[in-house]
């Protein structure tokens, strides 16, 4: 009944990797243009906006991602049918990705100094212009290393998308466990494939922290 | 009032009436009255915190005045006014710290709002540019960064920056207090220049040779409030009020 962990369980776990490097590239792309949007929302002149972007961000960033998940995922649900797991994390992780993205990202743009707006808007650049101009390309600059970090955290985040039944890597361990019985040996391998992806970011990040981490050249 | 006029009469390009400014319970100006005529050139100085820089960061409203008006080019300006950054597009502003765009290179910081702002295009952009960096004698340095300068430089870089907006009055925020010693001659000679062709400008700076050079009229503040002007020679030679003579008293040197 149980059998033992072999090569055809190893190559199992090594294939689901790229499911959890898909819902990883999903929410954090659709996690970068939701970020943007609340990063610019939280910086803006606009009072209501900046509410709207803070409310939001203390919302997901207040709330553990699990029931994010179980929201998205039991929501969907019993409002339309059955979702796909793989489209219930993408929504979960997406937009939780948005809200620490977006907070991230203020503090880069607050970051720059207000010199470079009262310039910009001395030579008669509005609002709009100055943002994209002057202060995203160098709050971009800033931004890079603690996002790459950011990555990692997510990467790690997709684990999560086990409990509703998605098959990345977290999954897979738990399926060939239950075939193996050997927690111990098929949670290690899991363990190091994550390891395997997480730390080339971490020195990637770390890399670009010392390329990237002076707001002026 | 006329007295203090020292450059050519006819319409003033900037009027402020009775304008007050407040940063919370503190008194930045108070009911300033003044009238700037083209080609006039203003030396404002003052103790810090006399309210001189912010003056002119109201003129283009970089600060928001709370009361009074101020009158530019015939246009009244305030908070709300429309096509502000219309008229601030016509004012050049060069601050005490430079405030280039570290992540452009020299010649497109002199670019940028000419393209952006007035629609330009490039090559005309660049011709302009290549020719106020002339000007302000650094046309070599058109391809480096703003990192790459001297402090000297780079104010000299920032003046031809608003020159290339082709403003009709330039305002500097002591352009020279934040720079080494050595470096200060280079960026007065730039705006003596300047003065020279009869730019109109308001200068807040603490440099008493370059006010009696260059100056038609010298405005001293204290406490937000303009206390006392009058043309370089009287201002210097007979200062009238107390405080006038306490100030210059601790900035000149004594003989």
């Amino acid at each position: 009944m149980f059998h033992h962990f072999g090569t055809n369980d190893f190559l199992f776990l090594v294939a689901a990797i790229r499911w959890t490097l898909a819902l990883s590239a999903i929410a954090f792309i659709g996690g970068g243009i939701g970020g943007l949007v609340v990063a610019l929302a939280r910086t803006a002149p606009l009072a209501p906006l900046r509410l709207a972007a803070t409310g939001y961000i203390q919302l997901f960033q207040g709330t553990p991602l699990l029931m994010q998940l179980f929201l998205v995922f039991f929501g969907a649900n019993m409002f339309g049918g059955r979702i796909d797991p793989l489209i219930a994390a993408a929504i979960a992780l997406t937009l939780n990705a948005a809200a620490f993205l977006g907070e991230i990202w203020r503090g880069c743009i607050e970051a720059i100094p207000r010199g470079q707006w009262e310039a910009a808007t001395a030579l008669g650049l509005r609002y709009p212009a100055a943002m994209r101009d002057i202060v995203l390309p160098q709050a971009a600059r800033i931004a890079v290393a603690p996002t790459v970090g950011f990555l990692v955290l997510l990467v790690k985040s997709t684990s999560l998308a086990s409990i509703i039944g998605f098959v990345e890597i977290t999954r897979a361990g738990q399926i060939i466990n239950n075939a193996t019985f050997q927690p111990f040996l098929v949670f290690s391998v899991v363990a190091v494939l994550y390891f395997a992806l997480c730390w080339p970011l971490s020195l990637l990040s770390r890399h670009l922290e010392t390329r990237f981490g002076t707001v002026s050249r | 009032m006329s007295a203090t006029t020292g450059a050519a009469g006819g319409e003033p390009i900037i009027t402020l009436e009775g304008v007050s400014k407040r940063f919370g319970s503190f008194q930045a100006l108070r009911n300033i009255n003044l009238e700037v005529h083209r080609g006039e050139r203003i030396v404002i100085c003052g103790p810090s915190g006399s309210g001189k820089s912010t003056l002119i960061r109201c003129i283009n409203q970089l600060e928001h005045h709370q009361q009074g008006r101020i009158v530019f080019d015939g246009r009244e300006i305030g908070p709300h006014a429309h096509g502000l950054d219309q008229i601030r597009r016509e004012i050049g502003m060069v601050f005490q710290s430079f405030n280039l765009f570290p992540h452009l290179t020299v010649l497109q910081n002199c670019t940028l709002a000419p393209m952006k702002v007035r629609s330009t295009a490039r090559a005309e952009a660049e011709a302009l540019a290549r020719r106020y960096l002339e000007r302000v004698r650094i046309p070599e340095q058109a391809n480096k960064y703003p990192g790459q300068l001297s402090g000297g430089q780079q104010q000299r870089v920032a003046i031809a920056r608003a020159l290339c907006m082709n403003p009709k009055v330039m305002l500097f925020d002591e352009p020279t207090s934040a720079l080494d010693p050595e470096m200060v001659k280079e960026v007065l000679e730039t705006m003596i220049g300047l003065a020279e062709d009869g730019m109109t400008m308001l200068c807040v700076t603490h440099e008493m040779g370059f006010a009696r050079s260059v100056a038609h009229r010298v405005i001293f503040m204290d406490a937000g409030e303009i206390v006392e002007q009058a043309p370089p020679e009287t201002f210097f030679a007979h200062p009238k009020s107390e405080r006038t003579r306490t100030f210059l008293g601790q900035i000149l040197p004594h003989g």
